[in-house]
Formats: C-alpha cells, sequence, structure tokens
C-alpha cells in the first residue's frame, strides 16, 4: 500500500519559499518588498469599510479643501470630502482593472504564442507580423483609441489595456517555444505518439512559466500606469466611485491655490501600487536571468 | 546582404506591418463602434444633423469604400503636395482637414520627445554605467531603486509635482506654454522653436523656448531614463563578463578605457534598439506630459478630441502616430545595420 505522506500546509511552504528568496541577494529582497507591498495595498482597500473614518462619498464631511490635520490626516477635498478615506477605498477600481486585464492577457496572448509557434510556418508568420505591428505601436494610443470607443467601465478599461499587452505575452511565449520544441525531449514525446496539445500543456508549458510570470508582474504595473494615464485623460471608469486616478486628475484643477494634498497622496498611491509590481518582476527577472549568474 | 539589399527589404516589409496597423485602426475606430456620429452626439441629436455630418465626412457610404478612401487619402500624394499633410479626413467638431491640424501640432510633439529623449540617454547610460562598474554597492542599489521608482510613477503626476514646485511655489520657470505669450514665437521653418530662434539668429527667443522646454522634456526624460538605466546595468554587467574584457584587463589596459571602449561599446547597441522602441513610449508619454503642461502638441489635440467625442480626429491622429513610430523604426533598424554587420546576414 501506498504510503500517505502529508503535504506540506499554504503558510509552510509560502514562509520556506520566502525564504529561499531572501537567499538570492537584493534581487530576492526587491520581491519579498514587492510582495508586501502590493499584499498591504490589496488588504488594505478590502477592509476599507472597516478602516475608513467617514464615507469617502459623502461631501461636507469636513471643510473644504482643509489641509492636513489631526480631524483630516490627509486634508479634505474640494466637496468637503475627507482624503484619508478617498485613499481607503480608491485602489478598487486600479486592482480590478489591472488584475482583469491580466488575467485576459494571460488566456489569449498564452494559448496563441503557444499554439502558432508550435505550428509555424505560414500561419506563424502571418500572425506574428500582425503582433509585432500592434507591439511597435504606442501602447497608450491604442489603448485610448480602444478605451474611446468601447466607453467607460471596469472591463472596457480592463479590454482596452490587455490588447496592448498581449503581443507581450505572444512574444515571450513564441521566443520560448521555437528554442524548447526543438529539444530531445519533445522530440521523445512526439515520436512516442503523443499528440500536439498534450506536447503543448505538459512539455511545453511548464518551461514557459516562469518568463510568463516575469512578463505579467510587469503588465501589472504597466496596467496601472495605464489605467491612471486613461483616467487622466478623461476616459475614468467612473466618478462616482473613489479613485486615486480620479481624485490625481480632478485635483490638478486646485493646484494653483496650493491643495498639494488634494493630488499628492492619490499620486503617492498609484506610485506604491505600480513599484510593488515592478519591484516583483525586475526582482524575479534578474534572479532567472542565466547570463548574470556566475 | 549588402546594406543596399537589406534598406530595400527593410522598406518593402514596412509595408504590410503598415497596411495592417491601418486596417486595424479603422476597424477599432470605425467599425468597432458602429455608428461614430451617433456615439458623437451620444443619442440625443435630431436625426437631420446626423445625417448631414455623415453626409460630410463620408459615413453614410457602405463601409468597405469607407476603407478604400481611408486608405486612398493617406497614399494620395497629390492631395499631399497640394496642402502640405496627407488626407486623414474631416474633424466631426470643425470640418477642418484633421491632417492641417496635426500636422501643425506635430511640431510641438516632436520638439519634446526629442529633448526628452536626448535627457533620458544621457541620464540612463550614465547611471547605468556607474551602477555597473559598482556592482551589489550602495551606488549600485540607489541606482536601481531610481530605475525602478522612476517606472513606477505616472508621468503626468511627476508633471503636476514638478509644476506645483517650479512654478507655482518657487515661480522659477513658466509652465502652460511653448514660449512666453509676450513673445511674438520665431517664423515657421521646421515647426521647433529652439531651431527656428536659432536659425533666427534671435537668442532671446531661444532663451524663452528653453525655458519653457525644460520642466515638460524634464519630467518625460526622467521618467524614460529608467528604462535605460536598467538596460544599460543589465547589458553592461553581462557584457564585462565575457572573456575578451578579461583580456582586455589583463593586457593592462586602463579601466576607463576598458569601461568604455570595450564594454559600453559592446552594450550600447542594445541600448540603440531600445531607443528606437522606446520612441513608442516617449510617444505615449508626451500624450500625457503635454496634457499635463498644456503643452499645443498631438497630444493635447488627442485630449482635446476626446473630450469633444470627435473620432475622426481622433484616428487621424492615431493614424499619425502610427505612420511615425513606423519611419522611426525604419531609421532605428538601418542604423542598426549600419553599425552592426551581423544583422545583414
Amino acid at each position: 500500500m501506498n504510503e500517505v505522506k502529508a503535504e506540506p500546509g499554504v503558510l509552510t511552504r509560502l514562509t520556506s519559499g520566502l525564504a529561499s528568496l531572501t537567499r538570492k541577494g537584493s534581487s530576492g529582497w526587491m520581491v519579498i518588498i514587492g510582495l508586501v507591498i502590493v499584499a498591504a495595498l490589496v488588504v488594505m482597500t478590502a477592509i476599507a469599510p472597516l478602516i475608513a473614518p467617514y464615507s469617502p462619498v459623502k461631501s461636507m464631511v469636513g471643510p473644504i479643501r482643509s489641509p492636513p490635520s489631526t480631524a483630516y490626516p490627509m486634508g479634505t477635498n474640494q466637496l468637503g470630502q475627507d482624503m484619508l478615506s478617498r485613499i481607503f477605498y480608491g485602489g478598487s477600481i486600479m486592482l480590478q482593472v489591472s488584475a482583469l486585464s491580466v488575467l485576459v492577457c494571460f488566456l489569449v496572448g498564452v494559448p496563441l504564442g503557444l499554439f502558432f509557434s508550435y505550428v509555424g510556418g505560414y500561419l506563424d508568420s502571418t500572425f506574428s507580423l500582425i503582433i509585432d505591428a500592434v507591439y511597435a505601436f504606442p501602447g497608450l494610443v491604442i489603448a485610448i483609441a480602444i478605451a474611446a470607443v468601447l466607453g467607460p467601465g471596469v472591463v472596457n478599461m480592463a479590454l482596452s489595456i490587455a490588447v496592448v499587452y498581449i503581443p507581450s505575452y505572444y512574444r515571450i511565449v513564441r521566443s520560448q517555444v521555437l528554442s524548447i520544441k526543438e529539444l530531445t525531449y519533445v522530440e521523445a514525446a512526439r515520436s512516442a505518439g503523443a499528440k500536439w496539445h498534450t506536447i503543448l500543456s505538459r512539455y511545453v508549458f511548464p518551461n514557459v512559466i516562469p518568463s510568463i510570470v516575469v512578463v505579467a508582474t510587469i503588465n501589472f504595473a504597466d496596467a496601472v500606469l495605464t489605467a491612471a494615464g486613461l483616467t487622466f485623460l478623461g476616459l475614468s471608469v467612473s466618478k462616482a466611485v473613489p479613485d486615486w486616478g480620479w481624485d490625481l486628475t480632478d485635483g490638478r484643477q486646485f493646484l494653483s491655490s496650493g491643495a498639494w494634498w488634494i493630488i499628492t497622496f492619490p499620486g503617492l498611491m498609484i506610485i506604491l501600487l505600480a513599484l510593488g509590481f515592478t519591484l516583483i518582476g525586475e526582482g524575479l527577472s534578474e534572479i532567472l536571468n542565466p547570463k548574470l549568474q556566475r | 546582404m549588402g546594406l543596399r539589399t537589406y534598406i530595400v527589404t527593410r522598406i518593402l516589409l514596412t509595408i504590410p506591418t503598415l497596411l495592417l496597423l491601418l486596417s486595424m485602426v479603422f476597424l477599432v475606430m470605425r467599425v468597432l463602434p458602429g455608428d461614430p456620429v451617433a456615439l458623437h452626439f451620444e443619442k440625443k441629436a435630431d436625426p437631420a444633423a446626423m445625417e448631414r455630418m455623415r453626409q460630410i465626412l463620408g459615413l453614410n457610404k457602405p463601409l468597405w469604400i469607407q476603407y478604400v478612401d481611408y486608405l486612398g487619402g493617406i497614399v494620395d500624394i497629390g492631395y499631399f503636395l497640394q496642402h502640405g499633410y496627407p488626407n486623414l479626413g474631416k474633424s466631426m467638431q470643425t470640418f477642418e482637414d484633421v491632417g492641417g491640424q496635426i500636422f501643425s501640432a506635430f511640431p510641438a510633439t516632436l520638439e519634446l520627445a526629442i529633448y526628452s529623449m536626448i535627457i533620458a540617454c544621457v541620464l540612463g547610460v550614465l547611471l547605468g554605467v556607474l551602477a555597473s562598474k559598482s556592482y551589489h554597492s550602495i551606488a549600485d542599489h540607489t541606482v536601481r531603486i531610481f530605475g525602478t521608482v522612476t517606472y513606477a510613477i505616472p508621468v503626468f503626476f511627476l508633471g503636476i509635482v514638478f509644476q506645483l514646485i517650479f512654478s507655482i511655489y518657487l515661480r522659477w520657470l513658466p509652465s502652460g506654454q511653448r514660449i512666453s505669450p509676450l513673445v511674438e514665437p520665431p517664423a515657421t521653418i521646421t515647426g521647433l522653436y529652439t531651431i527656428d530662434s536659432l536659425l533666427e539668429g534671435n537668442l532671446y527667443k531661444f532663451a524663452e523656448s528653453v525655458k519653457a522646454l525644460i520642466l515638460p522634456s524634464l519630467t518625460l526624460g526622467i521618467i524614460l531614463s529608467g528604462m535605460f538605466v536598467r538596460l544599460t546595468r543589465t547589458n553592461m554587467l553581462e557584457t564585462s563578463r565575457l572573456d575578451f574584457v578579461t583580456a582586455a584587463r589583463a593586457r593592462g589596459l586602463k579601466e576607463s578605457t576598458v569601461t568604455y571602449g570595450y564594454v559600453l561599446r559592446n552594450a550600447f547597441l542594445p541600448v540603440l534598439t531600445m531607443m528606437g522602441l522606446q520612441f513608442a513610449l516617449l510617444l505615449g508619454g508626451a500624450i500625457l506630459t503635454e496634457t499635463t503642461f498644456s503643452w499645443p502638441g498631438l497630444g493635447r489635440y488627442i485630449f482635446e478630441r476626446i473630450s469633444f467625442r470627435d473620432y475622426t480626429a481622433i484616428q487621424g491622429a492615431i493614424v499619425m502616430f502610427g505612420l511615425f513610430v513606423a519611419l522611426v523604426s525604419l531609421i532605428v533598424d538601418i542604423l542598426y545595420a549600419y553599425f552592426d554587420p551581423r544583422i545583414r546576414l
């Protein structure tokens, strides 16, 4: 009878994973700091109703445009709304948009990349031409065009950002598959009669995962920044829901009056979120870069 | 393959890419929304006005004729020679030629792009070399933090902060203009104020236009430099581990000769390619930077057109961006082939 071995718990695996990261030097620490930042912001947004001192959308909870004070640690905006409460709530749109766009990119870019590059030939080169055309184009411009046409909404914004980043996934998967599919073990599987989808999903895909993870984390950071940029250009998801990007955009008109707190705190939050993902992505890509290992 | 053959092939390859790109823009801006006119009016206009607009803009024709008109307009050399700009259709808001509006806004964007790129490259390469020279030291970590943080800052936020500090509090530098409203802009030769004022021989105008350029180009340049810092650093580190560098050191060459003459020279090619690719990112950043600083370029044009829901104008501007990026990447590839003969193999 087979012996049943206890699977290590999720927490144990997580801590041992983090412990092994600390041994990777500064790159490992970048990943850890990034993970902590992102986790903290996600938790903050999730428990916002519990920790926010005021309603984020109720106006005149305090005086108009009052600077940070003990009663309103981040001041109030032009509607007399409490900025701290808006900061607690304001990450949700950005997190939803970026998570959804990464998901769409992953679900579209990876299978396309796997399939076309494995099949190769005429189909592959034609499709690569299309992908390269999109890739070479200014991403924000594509996102603007699509977002302008689709109209406001979390899903629409996520889609418009996803279109920009699908080529990155496609290209990274393709470059990996092209080299992997010539390896002996894939050839062995093929000669043993494995079907193409078995080869792709069981033998090729696992080897592509590390590169996809790096692309996805960078994609996350870019999605946050692109979402903020689209909002800044007037293509916001909604003006009714508290959102860092919208607060930053709207607060700009009161800049000359010296109300720095209306834009500074939302801006810093966007930076923090994008920074978290960038740190994870950059740390991972350095750890995975074979050319930097002696 | 000779250089000439390479150039011809590369130009021929640009044609299908451009065709694809233009078709995709058409698909997104004309086909996807169904009826851009209805979208423009947000369903609350009288049908007669909507019909009139369709008539003027040619949006009542069958879709495939619109497509042919659209592509035909872009390649219409006669129209280009007559007007000095390509036929990109008419604006939904003003019914003026979109091409003309775009061409008058374009030099401002180009000027901002050029100076930002210079700042980004110089800053990026210098810091990247510095970091790679002292791998895993404090300087290296500081530079890496700079590279990572600049990547995460929304360009418009940095612009707003610069504006707040340098033009609202300190009043050192102007913002919201290309040249002081008290100064007559230089006569248009290239459209770039800094160059036109020099061609005019007017140093005062030159100084004024440089002053207006500092904040926007510094904003965009710093944001872009992060990418160059990281790329230069990684490439320097990778290259400095190669045998020919060790050999150069073993022959007793000075460290500075090894760094700049051997490592940087070889690490620079990928950075050069990146510059070409970054041009697309630069233009995207320019849209946001221009909006922040009310810089009257193509980006601000797009921003204004979005608020008017002027779909034909947005489409024209996007086509213009596409043509420009294709041209730049063509030039970069040719330069690259010139510098690195291996590409032509």
